[in-house]
């Protein structure tokens, strides 16, 4: 049952799939995140698994740890569950990986990620984090669907568990060309050993985490469409009043 | 000693406020001034939707000053620090995003303005005798625009910023002599380096402002000497009253400028819902790969210049290169913005108005705004966008082929102009404008 999950990941997530969703270097097809901003303890899921599983390699060093504050953590709250090191509250989410050691360990240092998701987009991410499995050709030992040949292995495999590649499936009829003309590809996998969570519920994971990248890569976003009711609002009721305006002063042009 | 030859100024109701005017007005040519260019300023009746986008154009011009001032407050001009210093205004700068978004919304919303403004000039022909000079002021004006849009996108130190910047410099380098060394002056270093990115902020919030603002000033009083033109093409000052008013003008002030507020609050409408609502546009208005911290070793898979360069890119992509240099292409992009200030020349239209034109410029007109947007949209993509034609056409890219084609039609509505506008079937002009 697991692996007739597995196999078919990708397969229900497709039919949601964006209609501006860009395809990969790799040929791809990119799944919809079905992610929700207004979902606070998604987000704050998201902020944990991110802590966790991220921020060891990975910098956010535009990031203020006193700003996920606004996701409905106390400062203690963020200090004792998310912060590891003894930083203040009141810093950046910086990282103690050397860049050069990086460089050295994984061919290229990893990239700062605080606004990743305004580069990749939520779909990219949602896709690639789900996306890794086996391959011994790799110095890793790990590749990417999405990402192909990628220096990072998965971060999440305790998670997710160890799947290999099966199949490459151009899907005839319904493939959509991606950015170079190509046929976007489905791809199947079978799983040889599973992770410690259900794939629905890794997906579920993967959401969260994906949420809180895009909550990062904006943290004003909410607060921004917000405003922008109220001014649109303003706007609209300021309107028909310039028009009468306009109308009294233009009585006499004939 | 005050000139005491000017009348008071009366009327405001105040007899505190008349003093102060009339103690300005002795000193400084208040009143004459307000009448010649707003009160007494008269505007023909008969404009339409393509008249707002003047004023707008300069409304933009506005926002992008006092949103430029409060971001020059925290951005720093450093290769190491400019990236991080948008990202400090957006996120912890009070109120940051929000002069961020409404200055790169503000950049694209300027070439909106300034495209539909040129477009009406197109329409009415406004830019044929006695209005060359202003036309002139304005393709300058445009110049101008292009330089500072290109410098102020460099700022944000992205991807794009690095390499778009880089593509553009390069254009110089296949200049022949001089090529090389012009492009490595105009860059301060051998790559696009901390070097260029200060003296593109030098030029960016000083040196191109200071012109910009100059020649909106000529632009407008040379627009106030000639008096405007309208969608009939027509000349209100030939039908004058026994003042010397004309019969179809009425003053700027108010009728103009309560119509302009109008247009001012929809246009705000429109620019608040980009900026709140989509201030990336869909990667148009803020490439998604300028959030990518730029990297000289790294070269991005596909480098598209912001949607307002597009056309003229496309038109240098799709010119093949001669002896292995690009400069044919160079040379084209450059003459398909030069070519704007002979228009008023190449025009030998009987009438200025699309209204009393005939078939022959609706043609060629409609044909120009069908190939700028292809050629905008092409600009945007990979050559590879729309696949590649059999063997029969040496597997050539359908879309390298496609701006080909409308490069050649840009041109020939050029080109041709003197030809189609004089053999043009013309109806007769009104003696007065229809309102």
């Amino acid at each position: 049952m697991k692996k007739l999950i597995a196999g078919l990941l990708l397969a229900p997530t497709a039919l949601f799939a964006s209609p501006a969703a860009m395809a990969t270097e790799g040929g791809v097809r990119l799944d919809a995140a079905p992610i929700n901003q207004a979902d606070v303890v998604s987000l704050q899921s998201g902020a944990r698994t991110f802590a966790n599983y991220c921020l060891n390699c990975h910098s956010a060093s535009l990031m203020r740890w006193n700003r996920l504050m606004e996701l409905g953590l106390s400062e203690s709250q963020i200090k004792d569950n998310l912060m590891f090191s003894g930083d203040k509250v009141g810093e950046l989410m910086n990282v103690a990986m050397v860049r050069k050691d990086a460089q050295k360990w994984f061919g290229a240092a990893p990239p700062d990620l605080s606004v990743i998701a305004r580069a990749r987009g939520a779909d990219w991410l949602y896709s690639y984090l789900r996306a890794f499995y086996r391959d011994p050709a790799r110095p890793t030992g790990w590749n990417n669907a999405v990402f192909e040949n990628v220096g990072m292995p998965n971060p999440l495999w305790q998670l997710q568990g160890e799947r290999v590649r099966v199949e490459q499936a151009a899907k005839g009829g319904d493939a959509k060309a991606g950015a170079h003309g190509g046929a976007l590809k489905a791809v199947a996998y079978e799983t040889v050993r599973p992770g410690s969570l259900t794939p629905v519920q890794y997906d579920e994971t993967v959401r969260d985490l994906v949420n809180f990248l895009v909550y990062m890569g904006e943290p004003a976003a909410t607060s921004r469409k917000q405003m922008g009711i109220v001014v649109l609002l303003f706007l609209l009721a300021l309107w028909p009043l310039v028009w009468l305006l306009k109308r009294e002063y233009w009585k006499d042009v004939h | 000693m005050a000139a005491t030859e000017k009348p008071p100024v009366t009327g405001t109701g105040s007899v505190a406020l008349d003093g102060l005017l009339t103690w300005v007005d002795q000193r400084f040519p208040l009143i004459s001034t307000w009448k010649a260019h707003l009160s007494e300023y008269y505007a023909p009746k008969n404009f339409n939707f393509w008249y707002y986008f003047g004023g707008l154009a300069m409304l933009v011009l506005g926002i992008q000053i006092v949103t430029g001032i409060f971001l020059t407050m925290n951005y720093k001009p450093d290769a190491n620090l400019a990236f991080a210093s948008v990202e400090y205004i957006m996120r912890e700068v009070p109120g940051g995003w929000i002069i961020r978004y409404m200055h790169s919304t503000g950049a694209s919303a300027f070439f909106i303005c300034i495209y539909l403004h040129m477009f009406r000039a197109l329409l009415y022909g406004s830019y044929r005798s006695p209005r060359e000079l202003m036309w002139i002021f304005g393709v300058l004006i445009y110049l101008l625009l292009m330089g500072e849009a290109f410098f102020g996108y460099l700022l944000p130190w992205g991807q794009m910023s690095y390499w778009g910047a880089q593509v553009i410099i390069n254009l110089f380098s296949a200049i022949p002599l001089i090529g090389p060394d012009l492009s490595l002056w105009i860059r301060g270093d051998y790559v696009i380096s901390d070097a260029t990115l200060n003296r593109f902020f030098a030029l960016h919030v000083i040196a191109i402002p200071l012109l910009l603002l100059g020649l909106v000033m000529a632009h407008l009083l040379a627009l106030h000497e000639v008096g405007s033109n309208n969608p009939d093409g027509i000349e209100i000052k030939k039908n004058k009253d026994a003042r010397g008013v004309p019969l179809d003008g009425i003053p700027f002030h108010p009728y103009y400028t309560v119509k302009d507020i109008l247009g001012v609050v929809v246009f705000l409408i429109v620019f608040a819902v980009i900026v709140f609502f989509a201030p990336e546009m869909g990667g148009y208005f803020l490439e998604y790969n300028n959030f990518v911290p730029a990297d000289p070793l790294q070269t991005p898979a596909h480098i598209a210049p912001v949607w307002y360069f597009t056309p003229y890119y496309s038109i240098l992509r799709a010119v093949p290169p001669l002896f292995n240099s690009q400069f044919p292409g160079v040379v084209a992009m450059g003459v398909s913005v030069m070519i704007l200030f002979v228009l008023p020349w190449l025009d030998r239209g009987a009438v200025k108005s699309i209204r009393y034109r005939g078939t022959h410029f609706k043609v060629a007109l409609a044909a120009f705004v069908i190939v700028f947007l292809v050629l905008g949209y092409l600009g945007t993509e990979p050559i590879t966008v729309w696949g590649q034609f059999g063997a029969w056409l040496g597997n050539a890219d359908r879309a390298t082929v496609a701006s080909r084609v409308c490069t050649v039609i840009y041109f020939l509505f050029f080109f041709l102009m003197p030809w189609y506008t004089k053999v043009d079937k013309t109806k007769p002009e009104p003696e007065r404008v229809t309102h």
